[in-house]
């Protein structure tokens, strides 16, 4: 039976399945070992339309340029003025989204408000409440309200500059927080008031209202509370973008903060992480369209997270629509997390630089995403938040050399018109025509050119 | 006695009179009239005040109270007294949905009826209800006590952490890792603290104790049709 190959005659080549691929397979295995689902932390990392199938045209006949350096091209924004007594004034359109105290280190915190606030701008809370350290380092302090409500207490709610509502991340539209037994150390289960080293998973609804209606008397609730003073933010998953906006605005939302699907996590299944939610450029047009159409564009502002690198990202969601992006894995990786410099450590978790994301395990070579007393001294707050600082006025400088090639006086006054796409998804997604056309696809009405078809 | 009357101050009025620092503590009774189902009533209160609501509230009556003692005589709408830190909150008639929610302390006092989840998520308050409550009572709470002197409705303590349900009538059903639990020396120190405090005459030998089996702290495959 053992029959010899004949090498003389034309052989198939192996051949490897694309839907069955290494990968898919490895997947497949580890499920059946272990009966466990993958839960890691990041963002979605399949590749999905992003900014980078945008470009920016510059000035040229019809539109002239900003000298760089010179001519001014403002960065200022102010958040929150449609209600509020206290809007918050920021110096740059980038912000610090929110992450927990838990998923993060003590010391990773104080770093963020340390950058956040030397570059002008807000950072936020997360799951989990506020702690000191953080109000102390960050000048401006945005408090996320979320359906655990881990910690919420009406004295930091006091001490806040904005409030947050968490109704959805861009990572898991309609899946709540997870924390898992590692990172519940003594510190983290006191704020929580939960047992220590028990897997902990955060609600996905709110407790005390369930649609748009009751979120209307949650927000009055919390102004009576604050004396109408703190701007309230509603943060969603890019999931119905122009509905959720437009409810979100209905209920009296000063900010709304739409994070896609590239948006990172701290924890959660990676089938969620994958496989629920749209990409970040396919939720920005929808929302500023339901800001339109309720006439309150600009005025109500947006922010955009979810896989935001640069400032040629920040440049091209502005000229979307957006007021504000927003950051999550970018500060953290500025902080050093999944730096090569701790490729032996990496490989000994079993992964590599660039590619390590079991940030729930709490084993974090750059001590980041830990709660180890040890792991989490490799940070140094200072050091750290000056890495946040120069990584924001690098993506601010970016910003405003792309707005004054293209023209503008003011980053927001970028516009659609701005933009071109690489990619027929791009264009379709970004309401923006494929480059060397004046085609978008999907829209009927009028071209470029504003010929009406 | 200070009279505010909802048909003629607005609700932020009122409330800002309530919540300002200097506000005499004491024996003083502030008195609300007329709330007509308004929203957000006596709300982010901090001092040691007493607050006397005349009438029925809407959502969120008392919410994140602190230290006021907060009597409404009428029933109150959903989440009365949610996140509230500490003080008194006692509503003469019933409450709706979320009674309590998230609370992390002080004593939620409901004379009347509570309807579903009530003590929802609930962080170290108590609960008293004097009749009974609605499906899903002590979804995920985590600790603080919560006492039925009437009946439980379904789900009762469905994914429940260290909290304590102390039911004295029937229990429709349980809720995921919910079960009957021992009633130690302990807790009948507590359910005797607390009737008292709610000046109810009833044994607490009279009633059953609900907690956490504890089987799904930790992520385990074999209890995924618990979920
Ligand atoms: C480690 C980590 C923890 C997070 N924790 C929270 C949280 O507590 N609450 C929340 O609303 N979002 C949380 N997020 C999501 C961020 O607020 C933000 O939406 C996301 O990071 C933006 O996408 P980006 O990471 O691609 O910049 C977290 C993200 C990360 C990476």
């Amino acid at each position: 039976m053992n029959k010899k190959i004949d090498h003389s005659v034309p052989q198939t080549e192996p051949r490897e399945s694309w839907t069955f691929s290494p990968e898919v397979n490895a997947e497949i295995r580890r499920a059946a070992a272990t009966g466990i689902y993958d839960i890691r932390g990041g963002g979605a990392k399949r590749k999905l339309p992003n900014f980078d199938d945008l470009l920016l045209l510059g000035a040229s006949m019809s539109r002239y340029p900003l000298e760089g350096y010179r001519e001014s091209c403002n960065t200022t924004v102010v958040l929150g003025d449609r209600f509020a007594k206290k809007p918050l004034l920021l110096n740059i359109p980038i912000t610090i989204a929110g992450m927990s105290f838990g998923a993060l280190s003590g010391n990773a915190k104080e770093a963020l408000g340390r950058g956040a606030s030397a570059a002008g701008t807000s950072t936020t809370t997360g799951d989990g409440g506020m702690t000191p350290e953080e109000r102390e380092h960050s000048s401006m302090l945005v408090y996320q309200y979320l359906p655990s409500r881990y910690g919420m207490n009406p004295d930091d709610m006091r001490k806040a500059d904005a409030i947050e509502i968490v109704v959805g991340q861009g990572a898991k539209p309609g899946g709540g927080g997870m924390l898992l037994g590692q990172k519940i150390s003594d510190r983290v289960a006191e704020m929580r008031n939960l047992p220590i080293g028990i897997d902990q998973r955060s609600a996905c609804r709110h407790p005390d209202w369930t649609g748009p209606d009751d979120l209307e008397i949650k927000i009055l609730e919390i102004r009576e509370i604050t004396g109408w003073e703190k701007p309230i933010y509603v943060k969603i998953g890019g999931a119905r973008p122009y509905y959720d906006v437009t409810l979100a605005i209905k209920a009296g939302a000063d900010v709304v903060v739409l994070d896609g699907m590239q948006g990172g996590t701290a924890a959660t299944q990676d089938v969620f992480i994958e496989h629920v939610g749209q990409p970040t450029l396919a939720c920005i047009r929808p929302a500023v369209q339901a800001l339109q159409d309720l006439n309150v564009h600009r005025k109500v502002q947006l922010i955009i997270s979810g896989g935001i690198r640069s400032g040629a990202d920040a440049a091209k969601a502005l000229a979307l629509g957006a007021d504000v992006v927003s950051i999550g894995t970018a500060a953290l990786i500025a902080l050093g997390d999944n730096d090569p410099v701790f490729e032996s450590e990496y490989n000994k978790l079993g992964t590599k630089a660039g590619c390590y994301d079991d940030w729930q395990e709490g084993r974090d070579p750059a001590g980041i995403t830990t709660q180890d007393p040890e792991l989490t001294t490799r940070l140094d707050p200072v050091v750290g938040g000056n890495r946040i600082k120069n990584y924001l006025k690098v993506m601010t400088l970016e910003l405003q050399t792309l707005a004054r090639a293209c023209g503008k006086t003011d980053v927001r006054n970028l516009e659609p018109e701005d933009l071109c796409a690489l990619t027929i998804e791009a264009a379709a997604m970004a309401g923006v025509p494929l480059a060397g056309t004046d085609w978008i696809p999907g829209r009927k009405t009028e071209d470029v050119y504003g010929n009406i078809f | 006695m200070k009279i505010f009357d909802l048909e003629k101050h607005s609700l932020r009025e009122i409330n800002q009179s309530l919540q300002t620092s200097e506000i005499t503590e004491g024996k003083k009774i502030y008195e609300i009239r007329n709330p007509k189902g308004s929203h957000a009533v006596a709300v982010g209160l901090k001092a040691k005040i007493n607050v006397n609501i005349h009438g029925s509230t809407g959502y969120y009556c008392g919410g994140m109270n602190q230290k006021a003692k907060i009597h409404v005589f009428g029933s109150v709408g959903p989440g009365v007294g949610e996140n509230m830190m500490s003080g008194d909150i006692i509503i003469e008639g019933d409450a709706s949905q979320y009674a309590g929610a998230t609370g992390h302390g002080g004593v939620l006092l409901i004379k009347g009826n509570a309807s579903s989840r009530c003590g929802i998520s609930m962080k170290g308050n108590d609960i008293v209800v004097l009749g009974n409550i609605g499906h899903m009572a002590g979804f995920m709470a985590q600790s603080g006590n919560l006492v039925v002197l009437g009946n439980a409705g379904e789900g009762l303590g469905d994914s429940i952490y260290e909290a304590n349900i102390f039911v004295r009538g029937k229990v429709s059903n349980l809720g995921a890792d919910c079960i009957e639990k021992d009633m130690r020396k302990e807790h009948l120190v507590t359910l005797k603290r607390l009737l008292k405090k709610s000046n109810c005459s009833v044994k607490p030998q009279e009633f059953r104790r609900f907690g956490s089996a504890r089987t799904l702290y930790n992520f385990e495959i074999d209890n995924v049709n618990l979920y």
